[in-house]
């Protein structure tokens, strides 16, 4: 079975652009990826996290208020026993707030900048999930899908 | 480089139109019928025989953030410079719906443009703009009939007569559906909304563009130039069918009032033929479809952004040379009014030194390097026409495809133009990263540097805190009665389907009720839009 991940973008920012393009290469790189759409609220993107049993949530935020909805992402999962489900946040993050964003649980973040490869790299890493494309007895399997909430 | 990566760059345009290695007279369409002078139809060369030469693209900087008054500084801070123009960015509380106290949303209060409420902050906005010489241009969709009662109201207050107003309301809906994202109620109420402001305009602020029919917004997700300007006009085919299906205007009523909006990205000859195949095809749609007899509703006026996503953080002062070349494409390409992007733009708000830069690249375009002599200097171009006959074709051929999704709005219901984007989005990220699209500074000619930081843009503590408690005063001073009033005769009306909600809009924004009660009760009649997330 591959790790499954939601893609979301939480609070009122639609710039999914980012958010689309990494949903695309974790599809292409085996995972099977959930990706909910724009202006969610914490506490629906914890529902579907948890209802979907995912491994990972990758949060997309352009907006600048990544520290607060991370935050109550992360405090939603705890608030609801969900405690091995890894939050990871990319987008315009500002360099100095990584640390800030780890502290209040964020498990990696991936700012502007990061290319498909090292972001596909770290979440196999945090998913223990290893690049087996190379070997030629594996198939790459492809499953994307969505849904509603 | 190797070899194999530089082909593309010399084979086709960024968006895959062949390039051949030189063109001749015979790719020249004919000139009588297609490329004709400047100011006849099809308007290809432009709307105006006398181009820049009788007025000069306005000179229009993005700007808004915080409070009222700090943008009301910022605002009178470009026209001093020299802008010609204002152009409002509102935080995404208000393009959303949601007042600065509502706590759902208290993290974006004030973030990427200005906060407001009610009129009493539209009054601060324009304090010392005289609204009847300054044209003001607002990003707003979602709440955008909201905003322009407010505006109406401001100038109403400031005693500026409404036929003075100018500028444009951006009340592009289509395109937040499928790409920019602050939709508030479905499609039907929502393109109801749309034709309103356009019958309100026509009615009453003739020099007030009613709906800027957006394309950057695509642009900037991933589509390319052809798919951006196709979607537009099909966009903008949507409104008209929306508001000629009413019965109450003809078209030559208020298609003079629509103007168009796009990014200018890099490739420079791409975008110069987008714009006249644009304006060349708008003309003939107008014409055909829609039987106009007056040439000014055929014309294709447009503004533009140079930016986006076209600029990065690696070698960002690189930007500046960037933003400069898109600028003099959208000038060769016929621009009405212009945007240029700071060089720090992907990694914080501009200051004041950075938008100032930003600005000076267009005085210096439109001042010093005689471009703007000439009307439509590159026709005639063997290359430049014949690019603008592919470009035109390539329009034909999407529009023709997004008909076959049965229009518009159902290809944005089922997600088809969102996953068109999404694909080119992908596809360029790729190319950029195999090094199949160079970027000069981030994957050819590095130079070892300090990566720069995102700066994000904190509202400060205090000014959120005033704009609260002035919101806590104005609820409390106001008259309770009148906002009820004026609140039930707007569900009233709106129950109804052939009422012109404009009125009583400006009702409620003399009453001084904020965007986010008028937003709320307008949701308990029409609903809220679900995001299809097929993609």
């Amino acid at each position: 079975m591959p790790p499954r991940v939601l893609i979301a973008k939480p609070g009122l920012d639609g710039h999914d652009r980012g958010a689309k393009v990494v949903a695309y290469a974790l599809r292409d790189a085996g995972f099977e990826v959930i990706y909910t759409g724009i202006r969610h609220k914490a506490s629906e993107i914890v529902a579907v996290a948890i209802q979907e049993d995912v491994d990972v949530i990758g949060l997309s935020i352009l907006s600048g208020a990544h520290i607060s909805l991370t935050s109550k992402v992360v405090n939603g999962l705890k608030a609801n026993g969900a405690h091995d489900i890894y939050v990871v946040v990319g987008g315009t993050i500002p360099l100095s707030d990584r640390q800030k964003l780890i502290s209040v649980g964020a498990k990696e973040v991936y700012p502007t900048g990061t290319t498909i490869d090292e972001l596909v790299a770290g979440i196999r890493s945090i998913c223990n999930f290893p690049d087996t494309s190379k070997d030629e007895s594996t198939s790459s399997s492809v499953t994307s899908r969505v849904l509603e909430t | 480089m190797s070899s194999d990566t530089v082909r593309p760059l010399f084979f086709e345009t960024d968006g895959h139109i062949p390039v051949k290695p030189y063109y001749g007279p015979e790719d020249l369409p004919s000139y009588e019928n297609e490329i004709n002078v400047p100011g006849h139809f099809p308007f290809r060369r432009g709307n105006f025989q006398g181009g820049y030469r009788d007025r000069l693209w306005t000179f229009r900087q993005y700007a808004g953030f915080g409070t009222a008054k700090e943008s009301n500084q910022r605002y009178r801070y470009l026209l001093s410079q020299g802008g010609t123009g204002l152009s409002v960015a509102f935080d995404l509380p208000t393009q959303c719906g949601y007042d600065s106290d509502d706590p759902e949303i208290e993290e974006e209060v004030g973030r990427v443009g200005v906060a407001i409420d009610s009129l009493a902050d539209f009054d601060i906005l324009f304090q010392d703009i005289p609204l009847d010489q300054i044209s003001v241009s607002f990003t707003i969709n979602g709440t955008a009939a909201i905003i322009l009662a407010f505006f109406v109201a401001a100038g109403d207050r400031q005693g500026v007569p409404r036929e003075l107003l100018r500028g444009t309301i951006q009340n592009d809906i289509l395109k937040e559906y499928a790409s920019r994202g602050t939709w508030i109620w479905p499609p039907t109420p929502s393109l109801r909304l749309v034709a309103d402001t356009i019958e309100f305009c026509a009615a009453e602020t003739p020099h007030f563009n009613a709906i800027s029919v957006a394309g950057a917004h695509f642009r900037d997700a991933g589509a390319t130039a052809a798919q951006e300007m196709a979607f537009t006009l099909q966009d903008g085919i949507t409104y008209c069918d929306e508001v000629v299906s009413r019965g109450r205007l003809s078209i030559d009523q208020f298609a003079p009032q629509i103007s168009f909006f796009f990014y200018t990205h890099g490739d420079f000859f791409e975008e110069i033929a987008k714009y006249r195949a644009g304006r060349r095809r708008w003309a003939q749609i107008v014409k055909d479809r829609y039987n106009a007899q007056d040439d000014r509703s055929s014309m294709f006026r447009f503004g533009c952004v140079c930016g986006g996503v076209s600029l990065y953080s690696a070698q960002a002062q690189n930007n500046i040379v960037r933003v400069a070349y898109e600028a003099m494409a959208s000038v060769l390409g016929g621009v009405q009014s212009m945007f240029t992007a700071a060089w720090d733009e992907p990694f914080a708000l501009p200051t004041e030194e950075t938008t100032t830069f930003a600005l000076r690249t267009q005085q210096i375009l439109a001042y010093e390097t005689g471009v703007a002599r000439a009307v439509d200097p590159l026709g005639g171009s063997y290359f430049v026409e014949a690019l603008t006959d592919d470009m035109d074709s390539e329009l034909v051929k999407i529009m023709a495809d997004l008909e076959g999704q049965g229009g518009m709005v159902k290809a944005i219901e089922n997600g088809y133009v969102q996953r068109l984007i999404a694909e080119e989005a992908f596809r360029r990220q790729r190319a950029i990263e195999s090094g199949a699209h160079p970027v000069v500074g981030l994957n050819v000619f590095q130079a070892t540097e300090v990566p720069r930081d995102v700066q994000s843009y904190e509202m400060d503590e205090g000014a959120l805190k005033d704009q609260r408690k002035q919101l806590a005063a104005m609820r409390r001073d106001r008259d309770d009665e009148l906002v009820q009033q004026s609140l039930r005769t707007l569900t009233a009306a709106a129950r109804k389907t052939d009422v012109n909600l404009m009125p009583l809009l400006i009702d409620c924004a003399k009453a001084n009720v904020t965007v986010g009660e008028i937003v709320a009760t307008l949701k308990e009649i029409w609903g809220e839009f679900r995001q299809p997330t097929v993609f």
